[in-house]
């Protein structure tokens, strides 16, 4: 068998599900969709000694719309958000982003919350939840706290769950009045990890002046990048081509100090990043314009 | 925990039960249990798309699911297409007419992952052909016929192709 042996729980609610994951500590792993989990299980890589496989918590399964912005239920399968008309109108950065992970057959499984759990430098949602400030509820069998996108994630696969502490829900902010959005990515091949990626969400006041900007860089650091420089070159200006110029600029060059490994040497994700940050600000802001366009799809 | 598990589980409309070790991969328990060796297993990571089935209808990778996760769940594998043992389903047949399978060791994980995506898109354009399959591999075909026999499955399977 390719996995080493491990211990199997399969606790039927979120409160099993903590009390357990107390009880074993970091030698236990949870197993949401399990699309990154198993193959580095598979690989031998990852070899917990404990598994709590959190598939029959359906209290952790759901979409919902409140007045603080669209609750999801960290085990909501990618594919069901993708095809959420929930998602498409109160989440459409989520809802551009989601193709972009992986394939078909992966996000049928692959969940949301555990994408983000992962934090993996690479994956889309990381990025995306940090352009739009999403909150993330979590839980442990001490209570239940909510952490910001901005403190949750804390560098390589490293976020700011205690051992003792799952991630229950993503609170993700309704989008305000002109407010836009945009989300593209370029891999060698359709649904492989991006070689570089942006998630923006900006907002233009009544003067069609820049008055947020967050730009979300996947794949060029240890984790999700915001862009703050770019942003602080676009802010109180009018998006002018010029502008984006300079953000972009300012995003490849200022904002990052990405890695070169086998897939993309630093000077070409540089390269990479200030392409998308072109090719996705005009969309974003013409979106902030009430411009309605299509989604970026695949870029080849 | 690390001993065996009580499985239940639907597979192309039969009922078996099993007890297995909670680390067996569901393309093993498919194949080593239960003798259903259509479903292919070919990286074993979730890249190559040979072991796609369905679970409860959606097509996912049975490389990446334990044998334990499917308890309670309703599974088909490539064997469970056609009607019965002489008949083809038309998505075989189109592959067959088109040439969209030469060595035939990718094809029923190809042919998994189309059954929910005409289901969900009957009429595909191309492009969304090659989107639908771009999480399956395959070595010696080349893509083209496999394109082609699915548009061609497509024409046949379309509910106004039916009287």
């Amino acid at each position: 068998m390719k996995p080493a042996p491990f211990e199997y729980h399969r606790p039927g609610t979120t409160d099993e599900a903590v009390t357990l994951l107390a009880e074993h500590g970091w030698e236990a792993k949870l197993l949401a969709g399990g699309q990154s989990l198993i193959p580095a299980m598979n690989f031998r890589l990852a070899q917990p000694g404990v598994l709590i496989d959190l598939n029959n918590v359906e209290e952790l399964a759901y979409i919902r719309d409140g007045d603080v912005g669209l609750h999801i239920g960290a085990m909501t399968r990618q594919r069901s958000a993708e095809r959420s008309e929930l998602v498409a109108a109160r989440a459409p950065l989520v809802h551009e982003a989601l193709p972009f992970v992986a394939h078909p057959q992966i996000r049928s499984r692959g969940t949301i919350g555990g994408s983000i759990a992962h934090a993996d430098p690479a994956s889309e949602l990381p990025a995306v939840t940090l352009a739009l400030e999403a909150r993330f509820r979590l839980r442990s069998p001490r209570g239940a706290r909510s952490v910001s996108a901005d403190e949750f994630f804390t560098g390589l696969f490293g976020t700011a769950l205690e051992s003792d502490e799952l991630l229950a829900e993503i609170e993700i902010p309704p989008p305000a009045d002109g407010a836009g959005w945009g989300f593209a990515e370029i891999s060698r091949r359709h649904g492989d990890y991006g070689l570089a990626g942006l998630a923006a969400a900006v907002q233009l006041d009544g003067d069609g002046k820049c008055s947020k900007a967050r730009l979300a860089l996947l794949s060029v650091g240890d984790g999700p990048v915001l862009a703050t420089s770019a942003a602080e070159t676009l802010l109180g200006a009018e998006p002018s081509e010029e502008a984006i110029r300079a953000a972009a600029n300012a995003a490849a060059h200022r904002d990052i100090d990405p890695p070169s490994d086998i897939h993309a040497s630093a000077a070409y994700r540089r390269r990479l990043v200030e392409v998308l940050t072109r090719r996705v600000l005009p969309r974003a802001f013409d979106r902030a314009r009430g411009v309605d366009l299509k989604p970026i799809t695949h870029e080849a | 925990m690390t001993s065996p598990v009580e499985l239940s589980v639907r597979v192309n409309g039969a009922s078996h039960q099993r007890s297995v070790e909670p680390r067996l991969l569901l393309s093993d328990f498919l194949r080593h249990e239960l003798n259903l060796t259509g479903t292919h297993v070919g990286c074993e990571h979730g890249v190559c798309g040979a072991c796609t089935i369905l679970m409860d209808g959606e097509a996912v990778r049975s490389c990446l699911i334990f044998a334990v996760q499917a308890d309670g769940h309703e599974l088909t594998t490539v064997e469970g297409l056609a009607a019965g043992d002489d008949a083809l389903h038309p998505l075989q047949t189109a592959f067959r007419e088109a040439h969209g399978l030469q060595c035939g060791f990718c094809t029923p994980g190809f042919l998994m992952t189309l059954i929910p995506f005409l289901r969900d898109n009957p009429t595909p354009s191309d492009r969304e052909i090659r989107e639908g399959i771009s999480g399956n591999l395959c070595r010696c075909t080349g893509y083209q016929n496999i394109v082609q026999a699915v548009r061609l499955a497509a024409e046949r399977m379309a509910p106004e192709a039916t009287p």
